[in-house]
């Protein structure tokens, strides 16, 4: 049914359909809705779930971690600091193979502290061995956290998700979401069966000690399931598709690009405003284009190449940076190319809408007319000079 | 693909993980024992089994030689030997 929602009560509707046996978070801005909703839900008796409150985020990715090892399905939800303060408990998940599903309002990093959006949280994070999904919208946020449960449950499988998006603007921006029925996502999502799981009755240890004889495999099966994820990714979208309605690819997304001449690559909230510009820009004849980078981890190196390498100029968009080093996504998009024949001539790097500062389409349309021949790394966009004055002597 | 991650119950057991005790072992004179079962509750492989007083024994396949039972002998009817002259 459509309704009109703010976009963290469209993530509590879809998790609650989702029905997870136990939820633990702290509240941090801008997730908070998201679970105070879901501990409505719970305390008036529309889920039956635990919601456990806890004093801090590691806590919360602790007991969620915990309580997947017993078999129940979990969810938890954090932002910025929130999802530092877990680090430690996301690699465990990760290393322990849990189906964890966590949601990621992405927020800048401390300090200065800033409680707006930007995607430092979570990119520092793919290393971690979770699969990381970037929604473009309210919708595409609220389904993919159902296609996130049917990937990290997969038996051959068994990985988290964390499904990201930009705080405030998908978190709390209101729009009109379709919020499937209780009969519809049973079907797409069956009870989850532990392929393992923490019984008394059956005791096992998960993620024992192990010396230097078995931890190197340990490591290289994620690496290896990360490629099976790839091929299960557009899948669960195909499946998707088939039950809901509503077609995602799941790894990348290619708007106008056949033709195009120019292509930012961008992850987030902001292809929506990318495809509003390139649009207006189609209207006066310039060929310009977006590639939606949805699935970070793993990434679809293959796909990208596949969707690219015809491309004359390309132009990184990263809300996010490796200080010290090209941008992160730019750096990947680049080592997508090296080495091969068929390849941009250009891939110039743009960093924009740290922080929250707001990335409008004259943003984009000044990326497109910097996308010339002069490949840039790591440009700021919508700088402001006048306030590198200070001097502290 | 998984890489070993699960341990099934039981692999204390089925280790036999004495083969790495110190150079010394716990020896039961079994003199003056009175039976107050302190060594095998200080044990922290459980591995010592206690009958009646003067009839204590350890089980080597498991006991890693930390000497707990011969230093919490109220009666020093525990002691350690060396490996070499057990």
């Amino acid at each position: 049914m459509k309704e009109f929602l703010e976009g963290s009560q469209a993530i509590a509707k879809m998790v609650k359909l989702c029905r997870p046996g136990v939820i633990s978070a702290y509240p941090i801005t801008p997730q908070t809705h998201i679970v105070e909703e879901l501990a409505q839900f719970v305390s008036n008796g529309e889920l039956d779930s635990q919601f456990i409150n806890v004093e801090s985020e590691h806590s919360a990715a602790s007991v969620v971690l915990g309580a997947s090892a017993t078999g129940v399905r979990v969810f938890s939800a954090t932002s910025s600091q929130g999802l530092f303060y877990m680090q430690e408990v996301i690699f465990n998940i990760a290393g322990l193979r849990l189906p964890v599903v966590l949601a990621c309002a992405n927020r800048a990093i401390s300090a200065p502290i800033n409680i707006w959006n930007d995607q430092q949280d979570s990119v520092p994070l793919r290393d971690a061995g979770w699969i990381q999904l970037y929604a473009e919208d309210v919708q595409e946020t609220a389904d993919l956290h159902l296609i996130a449960y049917r990937l990290a449950e997969d038996k051959n499988i068994m990985l988290p998700v964390m499904v990201c998006m930009d705080g405030f603007t998908l978190t709390h921006g209101i729009e009109t979401v379709d919020i499937p029925s209780q009969e519809l996502v049973d079907k797409y999502l069956p009870p989850y069966k532990a392929p393992y799981k923490l019984d008394t009755e059956n005791p096992i240890t998960i993620g024992p000690l192990v010396d230097a004889d078995y931890y190197m495999e340990t490591r290289y099966a994620i690496e290896q399931t990360m490629k099976d994820v790839l091929k299960a990714i557009p899948k669960a979208t195909a499946e998707f598709a088939k039950v809901f309605g509503r077609e995602y690819n799941g790894l990348i997304e290619g708007y106008r690009i056949s033709d195009a001449d120019k292509v930012i690559v961008a992850m987030g909230s902001v292809c929506g405003t990318i495809k509003d510009t390139v649009d207006e820009l189609r209207k006066k004849g310039k060929k310009v284009g977006l590639l939606k980078i949805t699935s970070y981890r793993p990434f679809p190196i293959q796909e990208i190449y596949e969707a690219l390498k015809g491309v004359p100029r390309l132009a990184v968009l990263d809300r996010a940076l490796s200080l010290g080093s090209y941008a992160p996504l730019a750096s990947e998009v680049r080592a997508v190319f090296f080495g091969k024949k068929k390849k941009p001539s250009v891939i110039s790097s743009f960093v924009a809408g740290l922080g929250g500062r707001d990335i409008t389409k004259d943003s984009i349309k000044n990326i497109f007319s910097m996308l010339t021949n002069k490949e840039r790394a790591g440009e700021f966009i919508d700088l402001k000079p006048e306030l590198l004055q200070e001097k502290y002597e | 693909m998984f890489g070993p991650l699960i341990a099934k119950a039981g692999s204390s057991k089925a280790n036999k993980t004495g083969s790495w005790r110190t150079d010394s072992r716990p020896k039961f004179l079994r003199k003056n024992c009175i039976g107050c079962k302190i060594c095998s509750g200080v044990c922290p492989e459980g591995c010592i089994i206690d009958e009646e007083k003067n009839n204590y024994s350890c089980d080597y396949a498991y006991c890693k030689g930390c000497g707990l039972c011969a230093v919490s002998c109220p009666k020093s009817d525990i002691v350690m030997v060396k490996e070499k002259e057990a």
